[in-house]
């Protein structure tokens, strides 16, 4: 089959039962957005992954280019004093 | 092997059990085969939905007929005339139109029977369809959702879905017929009215039908014998597909 008679592209994000955010676990074809959903739900769930489940048309996602690569991400390299480690944390302080 | 009827309620439970393992085997063939991958993981996560349903219902056959049976000897060790199916869900893949079809016409069916046998005499019945129920309900919205596709989508679609109806609406009388198996069942509590089902499974698939822009196919024949054994030509293939390695290599386990 070639690529153009394919169905739209889906990016799936899906939420664990104990997870606080939902993540991205892969992509897949769709006519659209029930359909996207109901297929996430059979191809991505099928253990027991998720509770909740979110798609998103792959083509309204801007990434990064690779080629931005090093003004993007090396500048951050050398600054270790943006993590948060010299701080002690309280116990009573959960999921930061 | 020789068949033991204890009583009309292991006659019944193997019925149920016995559509459940062949739609399930059925669809288990479009493994790999599906249009999309989606889809073929979709048909084969509702064939293992069935599976487990069948498995439950075996089980419970076997304490009621007194035989002990395991789950494997009535799958594998069974001839084509020792099963007891409706011979709708024995009906060939076909196109995807003809498999999607079926399974509206049948999830309907099952959905509205596992409703009404949670609140089987049965306890253990009511158990299995407890859990079948969410299943099933899964499976004809799936079905449901796809009949709309294909019924209101291309020329090509809803001629096939047309196609597809006419080649199984035939089957459906079987689904809702009444014989001294059903009587009984239904006298005890055991089992919902066939009747009462039936008139639920209509007022669905009309509604279905009517928003996919199609027919229901006018009085037809009404093939049935299903539930005496007596089945059509495909289903002995069938048969000795799903059971060959069993007898091939008695036992086997992996």
């Amino acid at each position: 089959m070639s690529t153009d008679t394919q169905e739209p592209l889906w990016e799936v994000f899906i939420r664990s039962k104990r997870g606080l955010s939902h993540n991205h676990v892969g992509s897949l074809h769709a006519a659209d957005a029930e359909m996207a959903l109901r297929n996430a739900r059979d191809v991505y769930t099928r253990r027991l992954e998720g509770v909740s489940i979110w798609v998103v048309p792959s083509s309204v996602i801007t990434a990064s280019s690779p080629d931005e690569k090093d003004s993007f991400f090396d500048p951050a390299a050398d600054k270790a004093y943006r993590h948060p480690t010299f701080y002690s944390i309280p116990k009573e302080v959960q999921q930061l | 092997m020789t068949v033991v009827v204890a009583d009309a309620a292991a006659v019944y439970t193997l019925r149920l059990a016995d559509d459940s393992l062949v739609l399930s085997h059925r669809l288990a063939q479009w493994s790999s085969l599906a249009p999309t991958l989606e889809d073929d993981i979709a048909l084969t996560n509702i064939a293992l939905d069935l599976l487990g349903q069948a498995r439950g219902m075996y089980a419970r056959t076997a304490e009621l007929d007194g035989t002990g049976r395991s789950e494997d000897d009535y799958a594998f060790l069974r001839d084509e005339r020792e099963f007891v199916n409706c011979l709708l869900v024995e009906q060939e893949n076909g196109d995807f139109a003809m498999t999607i079809v079926r399974q509206l016409l049948c999830s309907t069916f099952q959905l509205a029977q596992w409703q009404a046998l949670t609140q089987s005499t049965d306890e253990q019945v009511a158990a299995i369809a407890a859990k079948a129920v969410k299943e099933s309900t899964y499976h004809r919205d799936h079905a449901t959702d796809w009949t709309m596709r294909l019924g209101d989508g291309t020329d090509e679609s809803h001629q096939r879905m047309e196609m597809a109806l006419a080649t199984l609406f035939p089957y459906v009388t079987e689904l809702f017929e009444v014989d001294d198996v059903t009587r009984d069942v239904v006298a005890r509590g055991v089992a919902p009215d066939p009747a009462i089902l039936g008139l639920e499974w209509e007022a669905y698939i009309d509604k279905v039908l009517g928003a996919a822009t199609l027919q229901r196919p006018e009085g037809t024949w009404t093939p049935t014998g299903g539930r005496r054994g007596l089945h059509t030509e495909p289903f002995g293939y069938m048969v000795a597909e799903m059971q060959h390695l069993h007898r091939s290599h008695p036992g086997v386990i992996w």
